[in-house]
Formats: C-alpha cells, structure tokens, sequence
C-alpha cells in the first residue's frame, strides 16, 4: 500500500502563504500571551494545589463557595472521571507570605474551609505547595533548557549540512514552539513542568522530519546540479512526502493514545505533543525548505541554482557510506 | 553468511531474554517514583547564614573576652551581621592588633573611622555553608531512618542550600514534616525567675529591663498536663547553656515519677564533666530544660548531675518525636521548606493503570497501522518495537532508573517515535524495489542508506532529552531518562534486530524479487 506514491505538489509556490498563515498563529498567541500573560502553572508561579477525593459527588459550586472566604483567585475544576469524585483546587501563591512554615497555610485553610463546610467527607490525594523560589528557579532553567537545546540542534545540523539547512530546520523547530505556544494559550492550558518537557521533546523530536528531507535534497543536489535548488527541493519534499506524513502519523496515534487513556495528569503533556507532532509536520514541509531556499538564494546572488549551493555541503556527503553506487531516482 | 545470521539471532534472543529477566516480575524489579506509589517530596532551605552567625558571634564573644582581659579599651564590639562585626574606639591600636589575630585568620579587616570592619572571608564562609548543609543532610537521613520510611532519598539539591527528601508511602506528612525540620537544640539553663503568665509580667518583675545575660523566653506551664493542654508561660533565662546542642549522647524513651511520657537523653563524657560541675556549684537554683528555644521544663537542682536528665511534662507523641530528632541530632541551622508535594497512594495507582491503558492503547494503534500499511513486513517493525520496549524495560530494572508518570509518557512516546527509523527504513527499501534490483539488494541498500538519516534523527532527539535531563526534577528526569534509553535501544532495533529478521526471512529465498510490503 502506498500513499503519496509520486506526489509533486508544488509547496514551494505556497511558502509565503504558509509563512504568513504560521506567524497569524504565533501572533495571535503570542497576543494573548501579552493581554492575558502567560498561565504559569504551580510549578512555576508557586501556589498551591490539592487534588481532593470526596466520598459523594458534589458540585463544584459548592466546594467554591466552601473555599471562597479563604479569597484570592482559586481554582475548582473537576480532576479525571466523574466518578471518582475527585477535584482540583488550586490557590495562588499567597502576597506577602514568607517562605517557611507559612508556605503550607494555604493548604491547611483550605481543607479546614473544606470541612467546616458540611460537605461530604473527604480525602486529600494530592497535595502540591510550591514556593516561589523554586518556582523563579524552574522558569529560568526552563528558557535556559528550551533554548540550550535550540542552539544545539541547530549546531549538529550545521555541522552535518550546510548553514542554510540548520537555519531551515531551526526556524521550524522554533515555530512548532511557537505555535505549540500558542495552541496551549488558545485551549488555556496552564504551562506546568510536563508541559515545559513536551516542548523540548518537540525541539528533538520536529527536526527528524527535516532532516529527512535535507538529507534527500542532499542526494538530489548531487545529481541534479543544473536544476534550480527550489525545484530540487520542491521535489525531495514530494518524495519524502509519505515518510513524513507515516512517521507523524504513527508519533501522532502513539500521543493520541496518551491524551485519551493517560489520565488527568498527563493531559497537558499530550496535548503539547499532538500540537507539537502536527505543527512538525506542516513546518517540515512547508517552512524548513522554503527558508532554506530562501537563506540559499540571498546568499548564492539570486540564481538559486543547486550548483552554487551544493558546493559547501559536498564533503560529508561523499564521506557517508553507500554513496558510491547512489543514484538519484525521481521516484 | 548463514552462520553469522545464527550468531545474530542468537545474540538478538539472548538481549530479549536479559531483559525479560531482569524486569519480571515487574511489581517487584521496577521502581515507581513517588507519583505512582504515592508519598512525599520536600524540598528544604537551609539558613546557612544561621550556622555563620554562630560563628561570628562566637568570635565576638572571644575577642571581647581577650580585650577585657587584657585591658584594652574599646568602646563598641559587635555583630552587625551573619558574616560582619566591627569595632570601634581603640585606644591601643597596636595591642588590639595582636588579641585580634586569631580573627583575622578567618575574617578580613578593613580600617573605618574610628574603628575597624571585619568581614568573613569568602572561601571560609563557603565552606561554613557547605559544612552546614552537609551536617543538616546527614541529620535529615538519620531521622529519616528513625521514622522507618523504607527506600527514603535524602539528597543535596538545586541551589546549593537545599535538600531534597522524598519519602515513599508516608501518610502522616505533617509529623513527617515536623520531625525533619526540628533543630533539636537541647539546652539546660538556669533560670532567673518564672513562670510568668504573660510577657509583661514578666518585664514588669524586672522593671522592664532584664539582666544582661538573661533573655525571655516561651515555655509550657509547670504541671500543666500531659495531655497537651499546655498553658503558655514565660520565663527569664541565662543567655548561656551548660550543654551545647553537640553535647547529647542519646536520648531514649521513658516515664517520669507519676508514670508519665517522658524522655531520658544522656550526655557525653566532657559534657558530663562540665554539666558535674555546673550543677554542683549551683545546687538548689532552678534549671530550664530548653528544647529548640522553648522551656519544657524547670527543676530545681538537688545536688551534682553528671550524666543524664529527663525532659517531662510532654505528651506520648512528642515524646516519641523528640526521641528521634534529639537521638539525631541537633540541625546546625534552621531550615524553610520551598516546595512539598504528596501524593495519595489511590490516586498513584489509579495512574498507574491509566498509564498501563494508554500505553496498551498506543501500541495496538500502531501495530494495527503498521500491518494495515506494511502488511507482512509491519510485522518486523512491531517485533523491533516490542524488543524495544523490553529492552527499556529491563534496563530501566537494571540500572535501575525510577519510573515516574512522566516515564510512563516517554514510555508511549518510544513506541511512536522508535517506529519513525522502521517507516524511513521501509520506505526507503519501496523505493529500492521499484528499480527491480531485487529484494535482498533493496534490503541492503536500504538499510545502508537510511543509516546516517537514523543517526541524524536521534542524535538531535538525544540533545533534547539531555538538556531534558539537565532541566528536569524527580518526575521529569525519569522521562528524559526512559527516552534517552529508548532512542538507543532503538538503533539496536530499528536497524540491527530488523535487519536481522529481513535476512532470515530472505535466506530461505533463493532469487527474491518481491517483499510483502
């Protein structure tokens, strides 16, 4: 069976109208990150949050109303499966309260708030107190992270392509963030350590399809010279296609699977990874070459031909096993 | 060629079979991280700048006893912070100079107006810091220990003041808590006069100003019962303490005259001395047993104590408490809590069996894909999956790395991701067969030139499990650590086991054309 089987679409053409339709996504999230700032989860921001198991069903109104004297703006929303009862409750991060002794109060009030209220009895199945040292800690280690990773991507590719294709691929890379980014803030995800974990595995994991395709534009260059590098690319894309879009795939349902039996706890994560795996896939068609290219022609003086480009690139790719007998096929 | 496809399948069977034994039984071979099993995970600060107090103070309590001693005129000798003291109107530069040597091996000087500024130096106050932290981690793991938490992980952490502890299957957080963070410093100090009722009666006794070397402090009412219906009373202490919280051999459970929770602690030999003659020479004053700056109790002295004395007036839960943190030891420092996170053990299994669902959930899609796509050759690709996620396993057993419910995530991933290499592999062996050079060169070629495109895709999944690894906490290294073993496992698979299975399959065919793929 065989999808995509000797597909030629003409991506290329369409790279100004996916770049212009990606930055509308990054924009607006990005918006919304200004206007409603980023929800920062407790791992971040520090708080409190309790995962509460009663013994009976009971509203959610109720157990706000139970834990509204306590003020601040706390969170109550139901936690897993209706039946298990379970809530989570989460409460801000207290002005003014040093860290210490004090960093537990939020909690202790709220059960106390909980059980004054002649609710049902109740277990506590959770308990998360950040303060906010840690929380100041993680974010910093958390950009750090994302962006150490970045770099170092960015670099292995330069130095097994050529410059253009690592811009290529990191541009992409950086927009599956951006717009994983910006997904979570439209379906107001909070941004907690798990999901922090999704967007670096996305940085590794969006630039394999790339890498696919450069390595077949590789090949191609080396027997295509006299094409222009747009069509050489144009046509590696069209080739890889299926591999692409089955990889995605398999990555996809895998997550897919995650997000609908892995529980309450790993939502977030799943939810970032299937944004994340989606996002990959349009990037690596349709981003990661057409910067390419574009990198490639302002630097080669306009012509855009695969001979003036290919030029730097030629070594390492003679150097890689099975070479001698390549032949490039238009499959 | 026939004979080392035997060896590859030999050694292919051998790798599986080490795995499966090293995982199985899983209940017992891999261990859960606190999110699964349910527990506690504290991260602590300790106040460095309390043991560095304790230091200059001890240094400005040394040199001013010299200075009086040798009469020297000065007119302020002080504190003014953890690390800093100065002094000021000398009258005698030159001898000051010399009583201050011992200081200035550890303190740097500056000249002031009018005096002198002394601050620690940098690398003593580190290691001040790092001694402390060091001390107050070795303290934590012995009342750890003492609570019988099994499998209990006490660790430096983060910055360089905190501590980790994680405790699997405690319930009671809060006595947990509590006992970690008790400093546990024993004083015996005389007391002045009390109980008081309150504060201001007990300022207005001394007309609101106490004695130098007195101070006030909190403590419980005499004879209030043991029942924990304590009433709170002041009184006027000595500055100083006989003992030093260093000074305890052991402290162990007991009962007081009336049959009553108590504690019995014995003091090490030196102190035994010192205490010998503290006492003897203040037979018939009353003595406060202070517990982390609380009077727990006050007797008067009846005739020379060497050795031992009781702390009583306390209930069988603090004496059960104070047993283990004063048997410890005492904190060289105070400590805040930064971060605390429980978890039920009903909610650890319930995800648990939410990860075993998905994962279950994730690999039946892709072997349904990969059979519907592939048809006969979907089958090596799931038969590498699965001897990867084996692999995984066991090595995750062997090493052993603790599966987190992240881990379960990366667990899922690996099945996703690890079947990437197969599909380029596969793909890439369609298009070889579509030049009609038959099946087993276009297995070759295949593998052979897909090779760097698999080592390209990992090595850059690698660096960001890695800064992964580098970033994350508990839960997190887990996952970063389980898709750091399948992305290599994988290679082994994807390439090596699936190769292998090609060939096992072509070898019984002759002139090989096609390939059900």
């Amino acid at each position: 069976m065989d999808i995509f089987h000797n597909t030629n679409y003409d991506f290329i053409r369409w790279r100004w109208h996916a770049i212009a339709l990606s930055l509308v996504v990054i924009l607006a999230g990005a918006g919304l990150m200004v206007t409603r700032g980023l929800p920062l989860g407790i791992d971040f921001s520090g708080g409190t949050s309790l995962v509460v198991r009663f013994s009976q069903p009971v509203t959610l109104d109720k157990v706000r109303d139970a834990i509204a004297p306590l003020g601040g703006e706390a969170v109550v929303q139901q936690f897993g499966d209706a039946a298990d009862n379970r809530l989570l409750i989460r409460l801000p991060q207290q002005e003014g309260v040093e860290e210490g002794t004090a960093l537990e109060q939020g909690s202790q009030r709220a059960e106390a708030a909980l059980k004054s209220a002649g609710l049902p009895s109740f277990e506590v199945d959770n308990r998360e107190i950040v303060g906010p040292v840690i929380g100041a800690d993680l974010q910093r280690r958390g950009i750090y992270a994302v962006l150490t990773s970045l770099a170092a991507i960015t670099i292995y590719i330069g130095f097994r392509f050529r410059f253009s294709f690592a811009v290529g691929a990191i541009v992409a890379t950086l927009h599956d963030v951006l717009v994983t980014l910006a997904f979570l803030m439209f379906l107001k995800y909070d941004i907690t350590l798990n999901v922090v974990a999704a967007i670096l595995t996305i940085t590794g994991y969006s630039v394999n399809d790339t890498i696919v395709i450069f390595d077949r534009v590789r090949e191609n260059l080396r027997s295509r010279r006299r094409d222009p590098l747009s069509q050489v690319v144009n046509q590696s894309v069209n080739q890889t296609l299926g591999r692409t879009i089955i990889t995605a795939g398999t990555t996809f349902l895998s997550v897919l699977a995650l997000y609908l039996f892995g529980g309450e706890a790993l939502e977030g994560f799943a939810f970032t990874m299937l944004v994340g795996v989606i996002s990959g896939t349009y990037s690596t068609v349709f981003i990661a070459s057409a910067i390419a290219i574009i990198l490639s022609q302002t630097k080669g003086g306009g012509t855009g031909k695969a001979q003036a480009a290919s030029a730097p690139s030629g070594e390492t790719a003679t150097e890689r096993p099975g070479r001698k007998t390549r032949r490039a096929r238009a499959s | 060629m026939m004979k080392n496809l035997q060896w590859r399948l030999i050694l292919i069977a051998a790798v599986i079979g080490l795995s499966i034994w090293a995982f199985v039984p899983p209940e017992q071979k891999v261990k859960l991280g606190l999110d699964l099993k349910g527990g506690v995970h504290l991260v602590l600060r300790v106040k460095t700048d309390d043991a560095l107090k304790v230091e200059t103070d001890t240094t400005v309590d040394r040199l001013r006893d010299n200075l009086t001693r040798n009469g020297i005129a000065f007119s302020k000798l002080e504190a003014s912070s953890p690390t800093d003291f100065r002094v000021d109107g000398l009258a005698d530069d030159a001898a000051f100079r010399a009583q201050a040597a011992d200081a200035e091996s550890v303190y740097d000087r500056s000249s002031e107006a009018g005096g002198y500024s002394y601050r620690m130096k940098p690398n003593v106050a580190n290691q001040l810091r790092d001694e402390t932290v060091t001390q107050a981690l070795e303290t934590i793991e012995r009342r750890v220990n003492e609570l019988g938490v099994a499998e209990p992980i006490v660790a430096r952490y983060g910055a360089r003041d905190q501590i980790l502890v994680q405790l699997p299957g405690v319930s009671d957080v809060r006595r947990a808590k509590d006992i970690i963070r008790s400093t546990a410093r024993l004083e015996l100090r005389l007391v002045d006069q009390g109980p008081f009722p309150s504060k201001e009666a007990a300022l207005q006794a001394f007309n609101n100003t106490l004695p130098p070397d007195s101070e006030l402090m909190p403590g419980k009412q005499e004879g209030s019962g043991a029942a924990g219906t304590a009433g709170s009373a002041y009184y006027v202490v000595k500055k100083v303490s006989a003992v030093a919280g260093n000074d305890l051999r052991n402290a162990q459970q007991s009962l007081d005259e009336f049959n009553r929770p108590a504690v019995h602690f014995t003091l090490k030999q030196d102190a035994a001395v010192r205490f010998g003659t503290f006492t003897e020479s203040n037979i018939g004053r009353p003595m406060a047993i202070i517990l982390d700056g609380r009077v727990m109790s006050v007797a008067t002295i009846q005739g020379r104590i060497t050795d031992s004395g009781q702390i009583t007036g306390i209930t069988r839960e603090e004496m059960l408490d104070q047993v283990i943190t004063l048997k410890s030891g005492a904190l060289p420092a105070s400590m805040d809590y930064l971060e605390e996170r429980t978890v039920g053990p009903s909610l650890g299994q319930d995800s648990i069996r939410a990860g075993v669902t998905a994962s279950l959930a994730g690999l039946a899609l892709v072997v349904v894909f990969m059979i519907f796509y592939y048809k006969l050759t979907g089958l090596n690709a799931i038969v590498s999956i699965v001897v990867n996620l084996l692999i995984l396993l066991g090595l995750m057993a062997a090493i052993p790395v603790t599966m987190t419910l992240p881990g379960v995530a990366g667990f899922i991933l690996t099945i996703g991701m690890g079947v990437d290499s197969n599909v380029l592999i596969f793909e890439r062996i369609k298009e070889e067969l579509a030049t009609a050079r038959g099946a087993r060169a276009a297995v070759n070629a295949g593998f052979d030139r897909v090779w760097w495109t698999i080592v390209d895709t990992h090595v850059s999944s690698l660096i960001a499990a890695l800064l992964l690894l580098q970033f994350g906490t508990g839960p997190i290294r887990g996952f970063a650590v389980t898709l750091i073993i399948g992305l290599l496992s994988n290679v082994f698979t994807a390439v090596f086991v699936s190769r292998t299975m090609f060939e096992a399959v072509l070898a019984r065919r002759q002139q090989a054309q096609t390939l059900s793929i």
